[in-house]
């Protein structure tokens, strides 16, 4: 199972390493990270594997949301399956 | 492979532009808990409900976080109550719908349709008595949702019951005026009134559908109205009916992916997905914004009808590849105090009732969420009613009159429901009578399109 973790907002240090910390300590692996900067905006973008997360997704999704919070910026966690749905037939 | 523009995309979707699902409806039959004792049915009644959906609101949720997808509502449709009360020796219609409140509450949904009879052709037993008790029942509960069909294409229209929805219409106005006359923005008056709608306040569970089953209801005007503003105004209207299919190609997709989540984890089957673009009174989730995108000054000026025509054809077109099965309502509603672009339209004269009435021999419902004035009499409210169910009856669609006298007010004051029922100004009607016609009763024929065998 996998998810992909979206950061979306003002560019500044320690992005990476908050949300991949969190990933680490619920055993998420993080299988491909990209960013870019997009109408002046920071986005980065995980692919994870979330098959051996020790905690429940939904309140894994809520943590990190919250870590988003306190940055400032819009961090959202959501199953692959989303994106499959709407953009492959 | 995924790529970056496509999850982007989806984020600024949700995000910035409103994507939603509008509706997990559970559908839920209630024939087997039909009792000759009204109050064993009862308690039968408010058993299976609470069997079946105790955590359709724990699952939706979950499917929300998990997807990241906003579910804004969890409701329940349950069989026309007309039907169960037949059975009963004391047809006590509002007690019944007492017992379908207090189960909705206890499961947590916000609504619960099914407040229901179906008299097309006439009145079969239990009809007459939850068609008078609607004003009390709506006025004493806060989450039952009410219908009534008064006509189909296959039987033409039911005069009887159009004048008794009329008064229907004006006393659950009068009986709620306090609650800025909630009671008919619950209650809606149908012609071919289709068994798997998942939206209120017309849901109901029909008679020809499983035990019980899981229907989903899409959303998405400010996605599209994005993505028409984003592609500029040098497109021609193949290309806009194009770009509107795309999205809604996305945007139903979504709502199949969640619907078959929550069958699953429900363990109750999938019905169908309702390809509707259902607007909501936040900025930028409007259905008249989508067509002033496509080039209109303001909604219900002259190319009004012409531009919905599109924009209905072409959600259904891009929405029901998308989906493995669709149904319910399908295209795009046009609720006035739920709409921003139709509120605005409507406090600025450009929209009337009868432009509305045009609009609605090409979208997806009928005369939905129009404030009329207080005074206005029955008659009338039951000639509106006659008008739409004509269009529906000749065109063979669904049409619907959810009209709400506004009790104490006149043309141009305002009415507010709040939340998702929004508010908006009282918009005038004709004031010459049709009573002589409304009173004659009887049925009108059904049309010739309905000899279709």
């Amino acid at each position: 199972m996998r998810a992909v973790i979206t950061v979306i907002g003002k560019d500044m240090v320690g992005i990476l390493a908050k949300v991949s910390n969190e990933c680490a300590e619920h055993n998420i692996n993080v299988l491909e990270v990209t960013q870019s900067i997009l109408q002046d905006m920071f986005a980065m973008i995980m692919m994870v594997d979330i098959s051996k997360c020790n905690i429940p997704f939904t309140e894994f999704a809520d943590n990190i949301g919250k870590i988003g919070d306190e940055m400032g910026l819009s961090i959202h966690a959501m199953h692959e399956d989303i994106f499959n749905a709407m953009h492959t037939i | 492979m995924l790529n970056e523009r496509d999850i982007l995309e989806t984020i600024t979707m949700i995000q910035d532009e409103n994507l939603d699902v509008r509706t997990i409806t559970m559908g839920i039959s209630l024939l087997d808990c039909c009792h000759s004792n009204l109050n064993i049915m009862c308690s039968k009644v408010y058993d299976k409900i609470l069997r079946y959906a105790r955590d359709l609101v724990k699952t939706g949720e979950q499917i929300e976080k998990e997807f990241g997808i906003p579910i804004i509502n969890k409701r329940i449709s349950v069989t026309p109550a007309a039907m169960i009360l037949a059975s009963c020796d004391d047809r006590d219609a509002v007690r019944l719908a007492r017992t379908l409140d207090i189960a909705a509450k206890e499961c947590g949904v916000n609504f619960l349709g099914g407040f229901s009879a179906l008299v097309q052709k006439g009145f079969g037993p239990g009809d007459r008595e939850i068609i008078e008790a609607i004003p009390q029942a709506l006025a004493e509960t806060e989450r039952l949702c009410s219908s009534v069909n008064i006509g189909s294409t296959k039987t033409g229209i039911n005069m009887d019951a159009v004048a008794l929805m009329g008064k229907a219409v004006k006393q659950a106005a009068e009986l709620t005026a306090d609650r800025g006359c909630i009671g008919p923005a619950k209650l809606v008056v149908f012609c071919n009134a289709p068994e798997d709608n998942p939206f209120m306040a017309g849901a109901f569970h029909g008679a020809g559908e499983p035990d019980c089953v899981i229907n989903v209801g899409v959303s998405g005007p400010g996605v599209v109205r994005a993505a028409l503003a984003k592609a500029g105004d040098d497109i021609d209207l193949t290309a806009v009916a194009d770009l509107i299919k795309k999205t809604a190609f996305k945007i139903t997709r979504m709502g199949q992916l969640v619907a078959t989540q929550a069958s699953e984890r429900l363990g109750v089957p999938f019905g169908i997905v309702d390809l509707s673009l259902a607007p909501t009174p936040a900025v930028g989730d409007s259905v008249a914004h989508i067509l002033e995108e496509m080039g209109l000054e303001i909604c219900g000026c002259h190319g009004t009808t012409a531009a919905l025509a599109l924009l209905n054809d072409a959600v259904k077109k891009g929405g029901v590849m998308a989906s493995s099965h669709v149904g319910g309502l399908s295209g795009a509603f046009i609720p006035v105090t739920e709409d921003a672009g139709m509120i605005d339209a409507a406090r600025a004269g450009a929209l009337s009732i009868t432009k509305l009435e045009a609009m609605t021999a090409v979208c997806s419902v009928g005369l939905d969420m129009i404030n009329i004035p207080g005074d206005t009499p029955a008659d009338v409210i039951s000639a509106i009613i006659a008008d739409e169910a004509a269009i529906g009856m000749v065109n063979s669609k669904t049409t619907a009159v959810r009209v709400i006298p506004a009790i104490g007010k006149k043309v141009g004051d305002e009415l507010d429901f709040g939340g998702l029922l929004g508010g908006g100004p009282v918009m005038p009607v004709s004031t010459y009578s049709p009573s002589k016609f409304i009173n004659r009763g009887g049925r009108i024929p059904a049309p010739m399109q309905s000899l279709k065998n």
